[in-house]
């Protein structure tokens, strides 16, 4: 059987080339894959396009990385007055920001892993984010035309995991986790906890093992 | 006698007695943040949070915090029996499909055929972010903005044309402020209520569109 379970964070994004896109679960300090995204930070990886809710909170979460000068491009609805390096790198023209209204990002993601090319959706209309796309009325209703969105990598935390990848999340720590699993061609999983096949009930199971690829194990390590 | 309009607290005072029992409701930044307190107590309303919660409770005693439960600010709180996590993706699902009975925003500015500016302030530094707003503004099936009836500088909030940008067009049915209580209608904006020792020619003052005076205008009232 292929094995899933990586040995270390190191490990498990060892392969993250330059220039990779890649999505950021994580909202409000809560399901960011803070473990994965410091062994980013440690194997240097450059040119990346960020899909994430926000980048960063001084130098946790993704500031990191923006600190680091590793990321060249971000999607994201809410960047956060508390993102000090992506501010900076921003300001400086050094990063390239695309403003995405929260549910549209989630549902281009979406789509991306429901093999969904575009939609049509009415939020946006008559804002900044209209500029370019092209509109049309359907149901009686102005929308604008939202393509799918994915990456090569997904970055996820949950809270447990089987060995073969079946996944639970913690409270309000679940917020994209579930989305981005499915809109990366590598999906990269920290959890707490790895229990055995089986354990976790079926009925419960938030994402099915199908989607994930590579499982870490950080157990006793949070907000690293 | 300096007239005066309402504080803070009693806008989102006011604002409370429009949640009726049983209603699944989103609250904004700033003063719809303060609403909760001031529903009556035989009266059960569902706080939705778009980070993936419904039947989010009150913020966490000093203590009881868990960084895996926050609301959409960030902020540790509590989960009322009953209540439920799901996905950011599911979240929308609730904001932009029409799901709540009511959300209440804060706004920057309110046009008279309510649209809304609330993200953005134009010339400020940094990148802006739009989080949920516009997917909530857009879905919502009523939309209460709660704010400030005129700037610091005592320039109409409510205006013919906003000129801040967009959140979404034609979103706001009610608009309540420390001066007044209007509601958008198709032939224009109707005042409802006025703020304790007010006259509807005060608030015409600081209103940008002309006010149609409701058949039943009447003082607002905080005690229900």
């Amino acid at each position: 059987m292929k094995e899933k379970i990586f040995p270390s964070v190191d490990a498990a994004v060892a392969d993250v080339p330059d220039g990779a896109s890649i999505l950021f679960g994580g909202f409000g300090g809560a399901g960011f894959p803070n473990n994965l995204i410091q062994a980013l930070a440690r194997k240097g990886t450059r040119n990346i396009t960020a899909i994430t809710n926000n980048c960063g909170t001084g130098e946790g979460e993704l500031g990191l990385l923006f600190k680091n000068r590793q990321i060249r491009r971000v999607v994201a609805s809410f960047p956060g007055p508390q993102s000090h390096y992506f501010q900076e790198r921003f300001a400086a023209g050094e990063v390239e920001l695309e403003l995405v209204p929260q549910g549209v990002l989630c549902e281009r993601m979406r789509a991306y892993g429901a093999g969904i090319y575009a939609f049509y959706t009415p939020v946006g209309v008559g804002t900044e984010v209209a500029a370019g796309k092209e509109e049309r009325v359907i149901g009686g209703k102005r929308c604008l035309l939202e393509y799918a969105l994915g990456a090569d990598y997904a970055f996820i935390k949950a809270h447990r995991a089987d060995r073969i990848g079946n996944l639970v999340y913690r409270k309000a720590a679940r917020n994209f986790n579930p989305i981005m699993v499915t809109a990366a061609e590598t999906t990269i999983v920290e959890v707490d906890e790895i229990v055995p096949v089986g354990a976790l009930d079926p009925e419960h199971i938030v994402t099915p093992s199908i989607f994930v690829d590579r499982i870490v194990e950080i157990r006793g390590v949070r907000y690293g | 006698m300096a007239k005066q309009g309402l504080t803070r607290e009693q806008i989102a005072q006011r604002a409370a007695q429009e949640l009726p029992d049983g209603a699944y409701v989103n609250l904004g930044w700033g003063i719809p943040n303060l609403v909760a307190p001031y529903i009556p107590a035989e009266r059960t309303v569902y706080f939705h949070s778009e980070n993936g919660i419904l039947g989010m409770g009150p913020r966490a005693q000093p203590g009881e915090e868990d960084y895996d439960l926050v609301d959409a600010m960030k902020v540790p709180v509590t989960l009322l029996p009953g209540g439920v996590f799901f996905s950011q993706a599911d979240a929308h699902v609730m904001t932009r499909g029409g799901h709540l009975d009511v959300s209440i925003l804060g706004g920057l500015q309110v046009s008279e055929k309510g649209d809304l500016a609330n993200w953005k302030v134009p010339g400020t530094k940094g990148s802006g972010g739009i989080g949920g707003a516009m997917d909530i503004a857009v879905g919502a099936r009523r939309l209460i903005v709660t704010m400030e009836h005129t700037t610091k500088n005592g320039a109409p909030k409510i205006v013919k044309t906003c000129t801040y940008p967009i959140t979404a067009l034609e979103c706001v049915h009610t608009i309540i402020t420390d001066l007044a209580v209007i509601e958008v209608q198709p032939g224009g904006l109707v005042l409802l209520e006025v703020a304790p020792g007010l006259t509807p020619a005060d608030v015409q003052k600081v209103t940008e569109p002309v006010l149609i005076l409701s058949e039943k205008i009447r003082e607002i009232q905080l005690a229900l």
